[in-house]
C-alpha cells in the first residue's frame, strides 16, 4: 500500500473535480515525483472501484542534459566567440576549454571566427565579425518553456541530431470517480489470521483479493508410474469382467512349458538363440509330470488326439533348457494343466506381467515388455465367443471399432490379429492378438474333448505410449526416464484411448 | 512373417482384373495376408543406398506381402494367385499328378549310408517340358531363396537344389566323402576346388558363409554325383556349375537334402507344386525315386456340426463343403450324416488337424461375417494375493511421498556385484548365456541398482529424490522345477544433501504400520545393527520381523555412491514382501 497521506490527498484532488484530474498535474501540483503518485493509483486500484483510472500516453520534448547546458549558458559556439578577445587568442588556448573542440568548428562553418595558421607564436584564432545570434540557445530555451510549437519540425529533427533534444512518452493516468468513491481508504488485509478469527476483527477488515489467474504451489507428494497406473486399469477391467489372476511371478521357465506345451515345434524360429534369452545357471530344467510329458512328444513327433503332428525327433534335452519366458502364455499352459488335473469347471484367467525378447532394440522394442493375456475356458466356445469378448474387453477401454484378420500362431487355430479403427490416423490398427488354443495342446493335458479355450494378448506399453503421447519406449520403461514425465503423465478420469 | 514381393501389374495379369490398392489391401484381409508395403525397386534402392544408386533402377510397383509364417504355399506369385483365384471362386484349385517319362525309365537318386553321419535325407523330383520366361525363372529361384529363409530354417533342416537335367545322367547318388576328396567346379566359378578350399573361399562371401557352419566341423560333406561323376551340388552350400538352370532349360532336377525328412517333402511339394503350372501338362511334375510316397493327398472327414459348433455359425453341409473347397480344400458332402470329405492337397502341409479345417471354413464363411456372441461361462474373481498386496502397497507409498520407478528385470552383473561391493558368486544370481550386450548379463536379484540408476539419470531434478519400486527380482533356487525363482521386493531410496536415515526408517515404520506389525521384538519388527559392504559402516540394519530377517536398511558406502556416479548421500531400503501375506 502506498504511502496513506499521498492516497488521501489525490482523492481528496479527485472529488474536487468532475472530470478528472491528470497523474502528472497532481504530482507538479504536490510537489511529489509522478512514480509516487503512479504507485498511489495502483494500489487505489486494487482495493476496488474507488476510482476509475485510464492510462493514457503523450509525447513531448525534453532538452538533453546537454541540451539543458546550452539553455543555460549558450551554444558551444557562442561561447567559443565569446572567449575570443579582440587580440585573439591562440587556438592551444581554445582546445583547452570544455566547449572548445565541438565550438570551434561549428563557429568555423559558421564563419564566425578565423584560424591564423602562420602567425607568430603559434596558430591564433580572430573574431571576423562585430556580434553574433545564438540561435541555437533561443531555440532550446523556446522548447524549455513549453513552446515547441513555435518550432518547425525540422529544426527539431536538427537538435535532436545534435543530441540537445529527446522525444519521450509520458504515460500519465487520467484519474476519476470510481463507483465506490471515498476520500478514506481502509488498510487491507492479506489473509485471515488465526486471531481475527479469535478475536473477530476479521468482521471489520478489508482483504485484498486473490489473484485467481496464478498457478498454485504443486503438492508435495509422490506419484505412481505411468504404466504401472495403466496396468492397474486393466487389472481393474479384467475383474470387472470375473477372470482370476494368474501366478505370473516366475520370469525363468523351461521350454517345455513355454514352447513344448503350446505346441510349439523344436525348429521354430522362436527358440533361436537370436530370439529367446537361454540360461547358462541354472541351465536345465527338471521334474516335469512324466506321463504329460510323454503325450506332449508323441503329439509332437508322431501326432496323435486327431493331429499328424510335426513328425520330427522330438528331444528332452531341448524341453529341458531354461529361459527367459518369452510370453506368459507359459504361465497359462501350467494353469490349464493344473486345471486339467481335476473336475473340470469352466475358468477365466488373465495376467499382466514381464516377458522377455532377445530381440534387436529400437524405438518401440525393448528386450521386455508386459504382457497382457486373457484366457476363458469353457464347454462349447465358438470363434464368435471369442469375438464378443473381445468387443466387450475393448469396449471397457474405448474401443469399440474392431475387425478380425486370420493370423497364424502354433499353438491357436484360427488365430485372429485384433485390429481397431484409429480415427486420428484414418486406419486400422493393430491392437491385439487372439485364438482358440489347438487341440494338441489342450488334449495331452487331459482337458475334455468339447472344451474350447480362447484367449488373447496384447502389450500394455502400446496403450500405454498411445493413451500419454509417447514415441519412444525409453521414455516410459527403465532408469533412464526422465522423473519430471513420472510426475506430470498423471492426468485420467476415465480409462479412454481415442483410437 | 515372411514377405513376398510381387510385380503389381504382373500380379493384376495373373488375377485377371485390376484393384485399386484399396480393393487388395480388403482381399488380403480377409484372406489373412497383409499387404505392407507399395514400394518400388528404384524406392527400395533410394532408401537403402541413396538416390545416386536408384538411377536407373526400375520404378515397376511392386507390393510388399505379408505371408503367414506357416503357408509356404503363399510364397511366389504363383502360389499366391491360385490361392486368392480359388477364394474367389475363378479358378477350381488344381489337382497335381506324378507321371511317368513318356519314354525311358524314372530316375533315381540312390542315398548312401555315409550320409547318415551328417545329413541323412534326400527326396527329388523332375520337372518335365517346362517352359521358363525372364519372370518364372526369377519367381523360380526367388521362391527357393523364400523356403531357405523360412522352413528350411537357414538351410540347415533342408537344402534345395535345382539342375538342368539336359546336362545330366541318372542314376544320382547322395552320398558324403571328406572334404579333401571332393572336388568340382562350383557355381559361376571358373575353376575346381576342393570342398576344402571351398570353405575358406566362402568364408568372405556375404550370402554363402552364413550357411557353412552347417557342415563345416563335420567329418564328411554331402555331394550329389551324376552316373558320370559329375558334382550336381554340395549341400546345403552350392550348387556345381556344370548343371545350373537357364532360362532354355526344359527339363528341371529338383533334389533336397535334409535332416528333417517330413520338411524335405514339404518343401520339394512346394517347388514342383508351385511352377509344374509352366510345364507342358500342367501341374504333373515328374518325380523321381524316392524312399517316400510323394505329392500325396489326404483324405479327412467330419462333419458340418463341428465346423459350426467351433466357429459359432449355422450353415448347411453342402454350404461349409463350398466354403472349404475355395481354400483349395476340395470338399464334399458325402450324404452320411453331415458328414464332409476334405481333400488335402500337398500345397497345404499347414492343416494337420480337423481345427485347421475349421480356421479355413471360417476364413471362407468371413471372420467379420461371424455373429459376436457372449459366452456364459460364469465364473468369480479372484486376485492373486501377492499382487493384491503389492497394489495396496504401491498406493499408500506414493501417499507417503515416494515416486515409483520401474526397471528393468534384467542387468549386469557388475550392477548387481560389483558396484554394491559384493561378489558376484555371493548373489544367487540367474546367468544368461546368450545376452547380446552386457545389460542381459543376469536376472536383478535387488531393485536397488535400478532405483540408484534412475537417479542417476535425473540428477537435474530438485532434491530431495525420494523413489520406490515393488517388482520381482530372480534368485537361484534348488526346490523349483527351474532351479529359481522370483521374489517380490520392495526398495526405497532417500537422495539428499543428508543422508537422511531417519526418513528411510521412517517409511519403513509407515510400511508395517500398512501391514499391521508392531514395534516390538519378537512377535512385531525391530531393526538391528548389520554389517554389509553396501552401507557405509556402522550405518546398517537388518530389519527382523517376528525373529526372521526380511531386509535391511541404512546409508549407502560412498563407494557404492560413487560406483552408481551420485554425489550425495543416500540412504536406502529393500525388503521381502511376501513374508507379508
Amino acid at each position: 500500500m502506498a504511502d496513506t497521506g499521498v492516497v488521501e490527498a489525490l482523492l481528496r484532488r479527485v472529488e474536487k473535480v468532475d472530470d478528472g484530474v491528470d497523474s502528472l498535474e497532481v504530482a507538479t501540483s504536490l510537489e511529489l515525483d509522478h512514480q509516487v503518485i503512479v504507485g498511489a493509483v495502483k494500489s487505489l486500484q486494487a482495493v476496488g472501484d474507488v476510482i476509475s483510472a485510464e492510462l493514457r500516453s503523450s509525447k513531448h520534448w525534453e532538452l538533453t542534459d546537454e541540451g539543458r547546458e546550452i539553455a543555460e549558458h549558450g551554444s558551444h559556439e557562442a561561447r567559443v566567440f565569446g572567449s575570443i578577445p579582440v587580440e585573439g587568442l591562440p587556438q592551444s588556448e581554445l582546445m583547452k576549454l570544455s566547449f572548445g573542440k565541438i565550438g570551434f568548428s561549428k563557429a568555423m562553418s559558421n564563419k564566425w571566427i578565423r584560424l591564423d595558421k602562420a602567425h607568430e607564436g603559434g596558430p591564433r584564432i580572430f573574431r571576423t565579425v562585430e556580434s553574433i545570434e545564438d540561435q541555437v540557445r533561443e531555440k532550446l530555451l523556446l522548447l524549455q518553456k513549453g513552446n515547441a510549437s513555435q518550432l518547425e519540425e525540422k529544426e527539431k529533427n536538427e537538435l535532436k541530431k545534435r543530441k540537445l533534444l529527446s522525444e519521450v512518452t509520458v504515460k500519465t493516468y487520467w484519474i476519476m470517480k470510481g463507483n465506490s468513491f471515498s476520500t478514506t481508504v481502509t488498510k487491507q488485509e492479506t489473509e485471515l489470521t488465526a486471531e481475527m478469527i479469535t478475536n473477530g476483527s476479521w468482521k471489520e477488515k478489508k482483504f485484498k483479493p486473490y489473484n485467481f489467474e496464478a498457478m498454485g504451489v504443486a503438492p508435495d507428494c509422490g506419484h505412481l508410474h505411468p504404466l504401472m497406473k495403466v496396468r492397474t486399469q486393466f487389472r481393474q477391467i479384467f475383474l470387472e469382467m470375473g477372470f482370476t489372476e494368474m501366478p505370473t511371478n516366475n520370469f525363468i521357465e523351461s521350454s517345455f512349458w513355454n514352447f513344448d506345451s503350446l505346441f510349439q515345434p523344436q525348429q521354430h524360429p522362436a527358440r533361436d538363440q537370436h530370439d529367446t534369452f537361454f540360461l547358462s545357471d541354472p541351465a536345465l530344467a527338471h521334474d516335469f509330470p512324466q506321463d504329460y510329458l510323454e503325450r506332449v512328444k508323441k503329439v509332437h513327433s508322431e501326432g496323435g488326439f486327431g493331429s499328424q503332428g510335426y513328425k520330427y525327433d522330438w528331444k528332452i534335452e531341448e524341453a529341458k533348457k531354461n529361459i527367459l519366458r518369452t510370453h506368459t502364455t507359459a504361465v497359462s499352459a501350467r494353469m490349464l494343466y493344473k486345471l486339467a488335473q481335476q473336475k473340470f469347471t469352466p475358468v477365466k484367467y488373465f495376467s499382466i506381467d514381464r516377458v522377455f525378447r532377445n530381440e534387436t532394440l529400437d524405438a518401440t522394442h525393448l528386450a521386455e515388455f508386459h504382457q497382457i493375456e486373457g484366457v476363458v475356458a469353457d464347454y462349447g466356445l465358438t470363434l464368435g465367443d471369442l469375438m464378443g469378448v473381445l468387443h466387450q474387453f475393448f469396449t471397457k477401454l474405448g474401443i469399440t471399432k474392431l475387425r478380425f484378420k486370420p493370423a497364424y500362431n502354433p499353438y491357436t487355430e484360427p488365430s485372429m490379429e485384433v485390429f481397431s479403427y484409429h480415427e486420428g490416423l484414418k486406419k486400422w490398427v493393430e491392437v491385439g492378438n487372439s485364438g482358440i488354443f489347438r487341440p494338441e495342446m489342450l488334449l495331452p493335458m487331459g482337458l475334455p474333448e468339447d472344451v474350447s479355450v480362447i484367449a488373447w494378448g496384447l502389450s500394455l506399453e502400446r496403450p500405454t505410449m498411445i493413451k500419454y503421447g509417447i514415441n519412444n519406449i525409453r521414455e516410459l520403461v527403465g532408469h533412464k526416464v526422465n522423473l519430471q514425465m513420472v510426475y506430470d503423465k498423471c492426468g485420467w478420469t476415465d480409462f479412454t484411448f481415442r483410437m | 512373417m515372411p514377405t513376398v514381393g510381387v510385380k503389381r501389374d504382373l500380379l493384376f495379369k495373373a488375377l485377371g482384373r485390376t484393384y485399386t490398392d484399396e480393393e487388395f489391401d480388403e482381399l488380403c484381409f480377409e484372406f489373412g495376408l497383409e499387404l505392407d508395403e507399395i514400394t518400388s525397386e528404384k524406392e527400395i534402392i533410394s532408401r537403402e543406398q541413396g538416390d545416386s544408386k536408384a538411377s536407373g533402377a526400375s520404378d515397376i510397383i511392386l507390393y510388399k506381402i505379408d505371408v503367414p509364417a506357416n503357408r509356404y504355399d503363399l510364397l511366389c506369385l504363383e502360389g499366391l494367385v491360385r490361392g486368392l483365384q480359388v477364394f474367389k471362386n475363378k479358378l477350381e484349385a488344381p489337382r497335381y499328378r506324378r507321371v511317368s517319362p513318356v519314354n525311358g525309365e524314372p530316375q533315381k537318386l540312390i542315398i548312401t549310408k555315409e550320409t547318415a553321419a551328417v545329413r541323412p535325407f534326400a527326396v527329388a523330383a523332375v520337372l518335365r517340358n517346362i517352359t521358363f520366361t525372364q519372370e518364372r525363372y526369377d519367381s523360380f529361384i526367388e521362391l527357393q531363396e523364400k523356403l531357405h529363409q523360412n522352413i528350411c530354417r537357414k538351410r540347415s533342416l533342408v537344402a534345395i537344389g535345382t539342375h538342368d537335367l539336359d546336362t545330366i545322367s541318372g542314376p544320382f547318388t547322395y552320398t558324403a566323402k571328406a572334404p579333401g576328396d571332393i572336388c568340382f567346379r562350383p557355381l559361376n566359378q571358373t575353376k575346381e576346388y576342393t570342398a576344402t578350399q571351398l570353405m575358406s573361399l566362402y568364408k568372405t562371401d556375404s550370402h554363402l558363409r552364413h550357411y557353412l557352419h552347417i557342415i563345416e566341423d563335420k567329418p564328411v560333406y554331402p555331394v550329389i554325383y551324376d552316373s558320370n561323376g559329375i558334382v550336381l551340388s554340395m549341400p546345403p552350400i552350392i550348387n556345381g556349375d556344370h548343371s545350373k538352370i537357364t532360362l532354355k532349360t526344359k527339363n528341371v532336377f529338383i533334389e533336397c537334402t535334409a535332416t528333417d525328412v517330413t520338411k524335405a517333402k514339404i518343401v520339394l511339394d512346394m517347388m514342383v507344386t508351385m511352377f509344374s503350372e509352366y510345364c507342358s501338362q500342367p501341374f504333373t511334375p515328374f518325380k523321381v525315386l524316392l524312399v517316400f510316397q510323394e505329392l500325396a493327398y489326404r483324405t479327412e472327414r467330419l462333419s458340418s456340426e463341428f465346423i459350426n459348433c467351433k466357429v459359432g455359425i449355422n450353415e448347411s453341409t453342402e454350404k461349409i463343403a463350398q466354403l472349404l473347397t475355395r481354400m483349395c480344400l476340395r470338399s464334399r458332402a458325402t450324404g452320411v450324416g453331415d458328414e464332409i470329405e476334405v481333400e488335402i492337397p500337398p500345397t497345404r502341409s499347414d492343416v494337420i488337424h480337423a481345427c485347421d479345417i475349421m480356421e479355413d471354413a471360417a476364413v471362407a464363411y468371413g471372420f467379420n461375417n461371424i455373429t459376436r456372441t457372449t459366452p456364459r461361462t460364469y465364473t468369480v474373481a479372484h486376485q492373486f494375493p501377492l499382487n493384491k498386496l503389492t497394489e495396496l502397497l504401491r498406493q499408500d507409498l506414493a501417499a507417503a511421498g515416494f515416486t515409483e520407478a520401474l526397471n528393468f528385470a534384467l542387468c549386469s552383473q557388475e550392477d548387481i556385484a560389483d558396484k554394491l561391493g559384493k561378489k558376484i558368486s555371493e548373489t544367487k544370481a540367474a546367468h544368461i548365456s546368450n545376452p547380446k550386450t552386457a545389460e542381459f548379463q543376469v536376472a536383478r536379484t535387488t531393485l536397488l541398482p535400478g532405483l540408484l540408476k534412475t537417479i542417476a539419470a535425473n540428477r537435474k531434478m530438485p532434491l530431495p529424490l525420494k523413489l520406490f519400486e515393488i517388482s520381482d527380482v530372480v534368485l537361484q533356487d534348488e526346490t523349483k522345477d527351474v532351479g529359481a525363482r522370483n521374489s517380490r521386493r520392495f526398495c526405497a531410496v532417500y537422495y539428499n544433501k543428508s543422508p537422511g536415515f531417519e526418513v528411510i526408517h521412517g517409511l519403513l515404520d509407515r510400511t508395517m504400520q500398512l501391514l499391521d506389525v508392531k514395534s516390538a521384538r519378537g512377535e512385531g519388527y525391530h531393526i538391528q545393527a548389520a554389517d554389509d559392504p553396501t552401507f557405509f559402516p556402522g550405518r546398517c540394519a537388518e530389519i527382523f520381523v517376528q525373529g526372521k530377517s526380511v531386509g535391511r536398511l541404512g546409508v549407502l558406502h560412498p563407494d557404492v555412491i560413487n560406483r552408481f556416479e551420485l554425489t550425495m548421500p543416500c540412504s536406502a531400503l529393500e525388503m521381502d514382501v511376501e513374508p507379508f501375506l
